[in-house]
């Protein structure tokens, strides 16, 4: 492999200072699990390798108020091993322990997952779903954005020179509130989404919808928030009737490539599906609790 | 470009070594030290092949970089029999012929490992689904898994006596 400068700083100031002093192509480093693959395989050609997993907090789950804050870094095993996490939100850490395999759960994060910017990455969905914010440090100090404004194509994210990813926000549920994420893949495990889609529901007492979130992956060149889909479900029970407008307004939001996963119209007839199982799964969780 | 300078904990001994940035730790494993049992098999982290404990976690050494061992601790097949005393999950790979050409098997033991570490009494679909990331082309898994739920057995029979 071509040699690169490897940098482990140990605060976000040394690291937005190394980012942002650069010259040449600098790459932030979480788990590396696709940094280090386009790495060998000569797609990206950095100078620079930032690893951000020395910082502190970047690796770790902690509550602050009515947020769990998790660090940047943190890797698939321990979100799905976080008892409070995976409780409040299923369709997260379901949609994050489904990338790769055992050993890739070791590494990949959240952070790299958003801003490998792959629209048919499985953690963001449901991520987005909850509403969920990124603090993003800088050379200008941090600002919290929402995490769908991080990815804008397939590769590219919004992140500015010297930009990086410190911690996801993710609001903790209200009463009656839950979500889902399924994947749709031709095999039970290790391959990618031929469509994703995570739902987030919130239900008034009689089990009606108040507020939805229904975001589907792999279906345009970024993960889609659909709101028709969450205009289809809001003030109704999970009937026939809303399925159907669910199903319909999922659809329409597709705008797919074929590829040798699936074709446009099979991706666009599975968002539908998902979309209705998805919110299936999240409706029933959320009147369960 | 300098050498980064690595101090680190393989197999329970304290290791120091040189790398460069972009050296992968499978690179600095087979090239550098001399532990030649992780292999390569892809290189982009589908095999598992060269699959190494972390602090407790099972990655990749593929997907990691030499330098990121600074501080970690560090298992490797080499670090799995006890001296001349095979691990369990060894024991049974060769008693149940779980293997044929052997390139996948270094792999599939750290792998399995560190399974029943964790969890000493999976069951077979947890085994099969944790094992998903370690691929095999000759044995078709089914003796793979049963060499697996033994060692699992046997582990359990040692710890109970």
């Amino acid at each position: 492999m071509p040699r690169v400068n490897y940098e482990a700083p140990t605060s976000v100031d040394d690291a937005v200072k190394i980012l942002a002093g650069a010259s040449g192509l600098a790459k932030v480093m979480s788990g590396g699990t696709d940094l280090l693959v386009q790495l060998r395989s000569g797609r990206v050609k950095p100078d620079l390798i930032v690893d951000t997993k020395r910082i502190p907090g970047l690796i770790g789950i902690r509550e602050e108020g009515d947020f769990f804050v998790v660090g940047a870094a943190t890797p698939g095993v321990m979100l799905s091993g976080n008892e409070k996490l995976d409780h409040a939100w299923p369709g997260i850490v379901e949609g994050a322990d489904l990338i790769g395999s055992t050993q890739i759960q070791g590494r990949a994060s959240l952070a790299g997952n958003l801003c490998n910017a792959s629209p048919a990455a499985d953690s963001v969905p449901a991520v987005i779903a909850a509403r969920a914010a990124v603090v993003v440090a800088g050379p200008n100090g941090t600002r919290e954005v929402p995490a769908e404004s991080i990815p804008t194509g397939p590769g590219r994210t919004s992140l500015a020179k010297g930009e990086f990813i410190v911690a996801f926000k993710i609001p903790k549920p209200k009463p009656h509130q839950c979500d889902a994420y399924l994947r749709f893949i031709p095999r039970t495990e290790m391959d990618i989404a031929v469509v994703g889609c995570g739902t987030n529901v919130t239900l008034d007492a009689s089990g009606t919808c108040i507020d939805a979130r229904v975001v589907l992956g792999a279906v345009a060149p970024t993960i889609v928030v659909v709101e028709d889909a969450a205009k289809a479900l809001i003030g109704h029970k999970l009937d026939d009737a809303t399925l159907a407008a669910l199903d319909a307004a999922a659809q329409k939001a597709c705008k797919p490539i074929s590829d040798k996963r699936g074709t446009i119209e099979y991706r666009t007839k599975v968002a539908g599906v998902l979309a209705r199982r998805t919110a299936a799964i999240a409706f029933e969780r959320a009147a369960a609790r | 470009m300098s050498k980064h300078h690595v101090t680190t904990t393989i197999n329970g001994e304290p290791t120091e070594y040189l790398c460069e940035g972009q050296q992968t730790m499978l690179d600095v494993l087979r090239d550098e030290l001399g532990l030649t049992g992780s292999k390569e098999g892809c290189s982009s982290g589908d095999c598992g092949a060269c699959t190494i404990i972390v602090d407790g976690d099972i990655v990749c050494s593929c997907l990691m970089l030499g330098v990121e061992a600074e501080g970690r601790k560090i298992t490797t097949i080499e670090g799995v029999a006890e001296g001349d005393k095979l691990h369990p999950v060894q024991q049974k790979f060769l008693e149940h012929a779980a293997l044929q050409c052997g390139f996948c098997t270094p792999g599939f033991i750290v792998a399995a490992k560190a399974l029943l570490d964790q969890n000493p009494n999976p069951t077979e679909e947890e085994a099969r689904y944790w094992l998903a990331g370690n691929l095999c082309r000759c044995t078709g898994y089914d003796k793979i898994l049963r060499a697996v739920m033994d060692a699992a057995e046997v582990m359990r029979a040692e710890a109970r006596r």
